[in-house]
């Protein structure tokens, strides 16, 4: 089993890869066809009843661009497919839950991710131009799991058997799923905002094919808010209720505990910032991105940097 | 988008009429300080300043990782010390943050708590005269009834739907209806605020009236402990408590048990203690990793095990003394070191007289399971082939000096200034329980048996509780705040002045505003004017 899942990991990376590859086909071909008449349509009709659709009939042979688009996308749900082989194998093999080590909390943080992805997608095709950001980011965290972070199957460390494991570390994995992948779409909102204000330089010119800056920014306010009561929830209270049963004291300024109240407070500042109305929306999604470098923080240069003084987080 | 309403400029104020400039500058200060702006530059910064907290070591959290600094860099670590690196979470400049931060907090809320309150009292006000400019609308479209029974059968709809609403009659014949819904935003937003606050104070109390402290406990009735202060390895007594306020308890680790993977790692450990609270009698108790022992007044927990080999030297005189030795455990197969010290060896009974250069110390490692190769190093944590490995030493162990030394090893500067001399041989001599070794001048040591010892924690908050509750009340604050949203829907009704809809028919508008950035609001706003307007569906018209 445990090599099972070691497999399937190396195909869910290649298949994440041959999506973004074609994402960026789409990218590099696509002109405005369905997708952005799509996108104008929605924009057009927010707010206000949905007209019927119109323009279904028109006849559309799909480009080379098109198409590569909807093989992205299916080559995106093959690696979600294999994605969750990779955690259940995962899973099964350490007769447990795959989240006792970095790794394994890695793979389960992406996994989240990119079922929300999906999720996002399939509700709101007009996306699929952050596909290629959002495979980006799958790859090179699955990556670094892979070749930084890599453990053996083991049991579980006394500590981590409790089922406080569950409701902290799922809560944790799922909330930080949902940011991780919620900076795709505030990244591109900062990147279409720019080129709408006639930026032309190299990220900005990303910004030609991507839906509208509102939009984008809304699914950011939109994710972040849905995954900071959630992250509230298993890192500030789950996690401490834990840590006093466990260690004898409910917080301890453990290096992780350290971030994870670091992107706590900068989240908490991006719903601020987002809620004041004299601070710029683009300041506030920078806030987002800053919590999103702060989870990277946590997921890796916690463990990495700071090894030594907080053992559990690699033990396994 | 997220309105933000201005608070209510203060209009009956008297007028100023001379600003006496301190004041000017205190209230200009104050309103700084509790603006949505500096909110964020405060949550900024306290962001900020939690992270050096990560990169040097705390002493908060490990005493010996900072003095490991202190000596790996000589020159900084004074310097940075200063600076409140190794205490950052009780440095001075995080508290100012902090309390900056929950000074705006207080500011910005009570504030907001007078005006929800006076919001949750109010009426949903007038509606605009022009619905059109609103963001939703729907145009004029009849209804069978005169206006004033439209107007009352609207409202109950919508009162239905839980909106506040307020029917009014205008001099003209028409009324209105305004309704109002989604007041649990702000109370789920103030609740949070409020318990960020209670969670604060918590913490506060917390470290004012708690304490801690850690003590190893081996297995043993002559090991007890009670909790008297000096009874403690290392004990921390909050600011406004003193040693007489600690309860009263006793225990004795009766039992350790423990069980490991093939591979040596611990599946479970679990420690059986006989506790007696306030004189009471004794019970038996068992607590684990993760379930701590919960007395009254004090929580235990587990957090480490070992061994404690038990040493009996009998000295050329042939006094005898038994020691139990704790060991510490330096890896996963639990090869401890530790170190046994008899001062008081070889006192001439006939004189009394102490010689300081015949004490003996014995250092080495333990064992759980001896290796197969002769090796200093274990091949499985549990007790399957106990030994010791342990060179011999005599002279002066340096223990009068007043500087307390590590308990698991030899005084190095002893050793190297040749005042205490090892006196077996090069290889370490090799003994399992029940074994004795006799030494050059006579003297004999005897392993005579290994205990189990159990590393607890015993820590008392007396917030806690509150403080949970605090946290998952603000937890539903919060996500009320997220969840909710405020709207306002009017809707007015006019009497209908021609004929063809005949007598008595009126005519309905609508207009609907989102106060909060809200996606489903469309729809909700759509439902709600369709049941009220009870249209004709096919007719198209109306629709912007
Ligand atoms: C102790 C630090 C603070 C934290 C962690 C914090 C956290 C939060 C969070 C997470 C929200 C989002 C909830 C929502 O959007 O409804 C929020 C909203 C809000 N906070 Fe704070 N806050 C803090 C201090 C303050 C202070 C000092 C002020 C006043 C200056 C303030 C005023 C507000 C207001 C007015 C909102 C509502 C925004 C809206 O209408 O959505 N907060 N706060």
């Amino acid at each position: 089993m445990a090599e099972w899942s070691d497999q399937l990991m190396a195909l869910t990376v290649l298949a994440y890869l041959a999506a973004m590859v074609c994402y960026a086909g789409e990218y590099a071909f696509g002109q405005r066809s369905r997708i952005g008449k799509a996108a104008a349509r929605q924009l057009v009709g927010a707010g206000a009843p949905a007209a019927p659709a119109a323009e279904e009939n028109t006849p559309a042979k799909p480009s080379k661009g098109e198409w590569a688009g909807r093989v992205a996308v299916a080559l995106n749900v093959v690696g979600l497919a294999l994605h969750l082989g990779t955690a259940a194998t995962r899973g099964i093999a350490a007769e447990r839950m795959p989240w006792g080590n970095m790794y394994e909390y890695i793979v389960s943080t992406t996994l989240v991710g990119s079922a929300v992805w999906v999720g996002v997608l399939l509700r709101k095709p007009v996306l699929r131009h952050l596909g290629l950001f959002a495979s980006l980011s799958l790859v090179v965290l699955l990556g670094a799991a892979s070749l930084i972070a890599y453990t053996p199957v083991g049991p579980l460390v006394p500590a981590l058997n409790s089922y406080w494991f569950v409701f902290h570390v799922s809560t944790v994995i799922i909330s930080s799923g949902i940011f991780l992948i919620g900076a795709v779409p505030a990244a591109m909102f900062l990147i279409k905002n720019g080129y709408d204000e006639g930026k032309r330089s190299f990220p900005y010119t990303l910004g030609k094919r991507v839906p509208d800056a509102g939009m984008l920014e809304r699914l950011t306010f939109r994710l972040h808010a849905f995954a900071f009561p959630l992250f509230t929830f298993g890192a500030l209270i789950a996690g401490p209720l834990w840590a006093e049963a466990s260690w004898g004291r409910y917080w301890g300024w453990d290096p992780k505990e350290v971030w994870a109240f670091i992107s706590w407070v900068v989240y908490a500042a991006y719903l601020h910032a987002r809620a004041t109305p004299s601070v710029k929306r683009t300041v506030a999604t920078w806030i987002a991105l800053l919590g999103f470098v702060t989870m990277l923080m946590n997921l890796f240069g916690v463990n990495l940097f700071f090894e030594g003084l907080h053992s559990y987080a690699n033990a396994g | 988008m997220t309105v933000v309403e201005d608070r209510p400029a203060t209009a009956d104020a008297p007028p100023p009429r001379r600003v006496n400039p301190v004041w000017a500058l205190l209230r200009n200060s104050w309103r700084q300080l509790t603006s949505m702006r500096t909110a964020l530059v405060l949550l900024f910064l306290l962001a900020v300043a939690a992270v050096p907290g990560s990169i040097f070591p705390q002493r908060s959290v490990n005493r010996e990782n900072v003095s490991e600094y202190f000596t790996a860099h000589p020159k900084l670590a004074p310097v940075i010390d200063r600076l409140g690196a190794f205490d950052v979470y009780a440095s001075p400049w995080f508290a100012a943050i902090y309390l900056l931060l929950f000074t705006s907090l207080i500011g910005c809320v009570l504030p907001r708590l007078r005006d929800h309150a006076r919001a949750l009292r109010s009426v949903p006000p007038q509606a605009p005269k022009r619905m059109d400019r609103l963001p939703h609308h729907v145009a004029a479209s009849p209804r069978p009834e005169a206006p004033d029974a439209a107007a009352q059968a609207i409202a109950r709809g919508l009162r239905r739907k839980m909106f506040r609403t307020r029917v009014r009659e205008e001099g003209d014949g028409s009324w209105t209806v305004s309704a109002e819904k989604g007041y649990l935003k702000e109370t789920g937003n103030l609740l949070f605020h409020l318990a960020l606050l209670s969670v604060l104070i918590g913490v506060g109390f917390g470290h004012w009236y708690g304490w801690h402290g850690n003590r190893i406990l081996v297995q043993g009735q002559d090991q007890g402990f009670c909790s008297a202060l000096p009874q403690f390895d290392e004990a921390t007594l909050g600011p406004r408590l003193t040693a007489s306020d600690l309860p009263k308890f006793c225990l004795e680790l009766t039992d350790f048990q423990s069980t490991f993977q093939d591979n040596g790692q611990p599946k479970s450990f679990g420690a059986t203690v006989e506790v007696t609270e306030d004189g009471g009698p004794a019970t038996t108790r068992t607590f684990t990793v993760n379930d701590p022992l919960r007395l009254d007044g004090a929580n235990i927990n587990l957090i480490g095990q070992g061994y404690a080999p038990v040493l009996r030297y009998t000295d050329k005189y042939g006094v005898a003394q038994t020691k139990v030795v704790p060991f510490l455990p330096t890896d996963l197969m639990m090869t401890s070191e530790g170190v046994a010290q008899f001062p008081d060896a070889n006192v001439d009974p006939a004189t009394n007289n102490r010689d300081d250069k015949q004490q003996v110390g014995f250092e080495g490692v333990f064992l759980p399971t001896a290796g197969t190769d002769g090796s200093a190093a274990s091949r499985f944590p549990a007790l399957d082939d106990p030994v010791l490995y342990l060179s011999a030493y005599r002279g002066d162990l340096g223990l009068d000096v007043g500087i307390p030394g590590s308990v698991y090893s030899l005084d190095r500067d002893q050793i190297d200034s040749g005042r205490l001399q090892k006196i077996s041989g090069d290889r370490p001599q090799v003994l399992r329980p029940g074994q004795s070794w006799t030494l050059d001048d006579g003297g004999r040591l005897e392993f005579v048996e290994v205990r189990r010892l159990a590393t607890i924690s015993l820590r008392h908050d007396p917030a806690q509780v509150t403080m949970l509750i605090g946290s998952v009340l603000g937890l539903m604050g919060l996500m009320l705040s997220l969840s909710v949203h405020r709207r306002r829907i009017w809707f007015r009704v006019l009497p209908a002045d021609d004929t063809d809809t005949g007598t008595g028919g009126s005519v309905v508008e609508a207009g609907g505003l989102p106060r909060t950035d809200h996606a489903g609001f469309g729809d909700e706003f759509a439902a709600l004017t369709e049941t009220a307007l009870a249209r004709d569906h096919d007719s198209e018209e109306g629709k912007s």
